[in-house]
């Protein structure tokens, strides 16, 4: 069991800095010339003379990348460009928008394909089941930015029930900023509660046809109590892990989306970065949502030992 | 025809059909050419001139979602062919091999798939600039890891098998026995993968169009489509609706001839579903 954590989490802190060294690599070393490629073909040789020292470019790569991912550990991050201000200032602003999202989103995702999962599962092969599927192959083909431009058209553009985008801030209030994350959060979670309901669906359906659930209902359990008692807990764990793996496309999701509701989160920041070709941003960024999605994927693999006593025994 | 009664085969071949019947026409005939500009009919809603009507330029929308079709594809198929060819051959690599080179093979896999793929694509964006060429090369990469698992997983249990045994014994190597043997034993489960991968590229060249890192204007795409057609969401509401249809029935149509061609290849799956 021990041995078992410490290889998870030596695992996790290898995935890391291989993050770190690809985007590093990638944005740093590739280029051949950083400043360049930030300030373009035609910049004054004094404006990029001037920016290489800012960037520290006189330092070898290696030197660059101890100092960066040592700042990095520090909760130091670097001044932006374009903004001229600590990307870790920027950083925490634009987090208290894209982790409420995120949050949200995958509470909508995990209610909507446990329900309709199981019902699916509880109703296999009728018409409930035939509706939940075909949700499901539906909602997995809808790019999830046009969904969002319907939701606006319908409740922004038609009935004016909502804003058609903008964040007010927590400080107008927890109401109208939750009201404003609201729309992004359902186009976020539609698309992926359409997969994980099909998930729990076949997962329930795989456990439903176990021996121990035909001794359960021999024993005089109801239906309903063996469903949700013995079969359910059961199908946890690959729904578990579809969603540890969602909750990374969620945040991958918030690029798009929050452009589509021009929120301003970590995902609207990078996007903005590249386009002003702000690479200390992008960088600082990219291995931040890296590092966040590297991270729920190691807490997936503890949840598992948390649900599955066996796995605990053979960990 | 077995096929024929298969419900979700068929109609997902119909719909996969029509994407590329849509954009083989579109190469010959389109109703108004994709480019041309006219103010005077901008912003129209559909008629029987302009049959999904018009966008901010005037330009006809049902001519641009047609060319858009072949946009769609050839991002699609060349970015799938990327990550399957290469993945292939790492799985297959990994499984003939085993040892430090499948451990590696693994591990890059599980690090690609740590990496979202939204995020890879703008990193490449980043570096080589936003364009049709760099999002298929970073769909592309984004396709191996999932190629390089399911060839390995697939072909692992084809060399247990007893003929790969008696291939051994007639004294062919490694690479014989994988070209000869393994691959038209995983080949069926990496075709239904690709056509799902498929989709889901279609879906991510939207996503990148769509944020402005993807194909680049005059060329039409269906993401670039949906963008513009945003601003205009007051004066011309239907401008949204089309593009994001063509999107959805595409990717609806490969998901279905996906799930049929899975079911027909292997017809035990089909019956515990």
């Amino acid at each position: 069991m021990l041995a078992f954590l410490l290889r998870r989490l030596l695992a996790f802190l290898a995935t890391l800095v291989a993050a770190s060294l690809v985007v590093f690599v990638v944005l740093e070393v590739l280029p051949g010339d950083p400043a360049q490629v930030m300030l373009g073909i035609d910049a004054e040789p004094e404006t990029l003379e001037a920016l290489r020292k800012q960037l520290g470019l006189d330092r070898s790569a290696p030197e660059r990348y101890f100092a960066w991912v040592g700042g990095l550990v520090r909760g130091d991050l670097g001044v932006s460009y374009t903004y001229s201000v600590p990307v870790a200032e920027l950083v925490g602003e634009r987090l208290v928008v894209t982790v409420p999202l995120a949050l949200l989103a995958m509470a909508l995702t995990s209610a909507m394909a446990l329900a309709l999962g199981v019902y699916a599962a509880s109703r296999h092969g009728r018409p409930g089941d035939w509706g939940v599927m075909l949700f499901g192959q539906i909602g997995i083909a809808v790019p999830n930015f046009w969904f969002a431009i319907l939701l606006i058209l319908l409740f922004a553009v038609r009935l004016g029930w909502f804003q058609a985008g903008g964040f007010p801030g927590w400080s107008a209030g927890v109401g109208p900023a939750f009201k404003a994350l609201l729309l992004p959060a359902i186009s976020l979670s539609v698309v992926q509660a359409a997969i994980l309901a099909r998930v729990t669906r076949s997962s329930v359906l795989e456990v439903m046809r176990e021996d121990f659930v035909r001794t359960a209902r021999a024993k005089g359990n109801s239906r309903r109590r063996t469903l949700w008692r013995h079969v359910v807990r059961n199908a946890l764990i690959p729904v578990v892990t579809i969603m540890g793996l969602q909750f990374s496309s969620l945040l991958a999701g918030t690029i798009i989306i929050e452009n589509v509701f021009y929120l301003p989160g970590l995902g609207r920041l990078v996007f903005q970065a590249i386009t002003q070709r702000d690479l200390v941003v992008v960088k600082d960024v990219v291995v931040l949502l890296a590092a966040l999605v590297v991270t729920i994927n190691f807490i997936v693999d503890l949840l598992y030992l948390a649900i599955d006593p066996r796995l605990r025994r053979a960990a | 025809m077995k096929a024929l009664r298969h419900g979700s085969f068929v109609i997902g071949a119909a719909l996969t059909a029509l994407l590329v019947a849509t954009a083989l026409v579109s190469l010959v005939w389109t109703p108004w050419s994709p480019t041309a500009i006219d103010v005077m009919q901008k912003l129209k809603p559909p008629s029987a001139q302009h049959w999904f009507g018009t966008d901010h330029f005037g330009r006809d929308v049902f001519s641009m979602i047609m060319v858009g079709a072949r946009n769609s594809i050839v991002v699609g198929v060349v970015a799938v062919a990327i990550g399957c060819l290469s993945g292939v051959a790492l799985g297959l690599l990994a499984a003939a091999r085993g040892g430090w080179l499948e451990e590696a093979v693994m591990r890059f896999s599980d690090f690609t798939f740590a990496f979202p793929a939204v995020l890879s694509a703008i990193l490449i964006t980043a570096l080589l600039g936003p364009g049709a060429v760099n999002s298929i090369i970073a769909i592309g990469i984004f396709n191996v890891p999932v190629f390089a698992r399911l060839a390995r997983g697939a072909a692992k249990s084809v060399w247990t098998r007893d003929f790969i045994l008696a291939a051994r014994a007639a004294g062919k190597g490694d690479l014989a026995i994988t070209v000869e043997h393994v691959l038209p034993n995983v080949l069926s489960i990496i075709i239904v993968q690709a056509t799902i991968q498929f989709a889901l590229a279609i879906l991510a060249e939207a996503g990148l169009s769509y944020l402005g890192l993807g194909t680049q204007p005059p060329y039409p795409s269906w993401g670039r489509m949906l963008n513009e057609a945003q601003t205009f969401l007051y004066l011309a509401p239907t401008l949204a609706i089309f593009p994001g249809i063509a999107i959805a029935l595409s990717v609806l149509g490969l998901n279905l001839l996906g799930d049929g061609l899975r079911d027909l290849a292997d017809p035990r799956l089909a019956r515990r579903r």
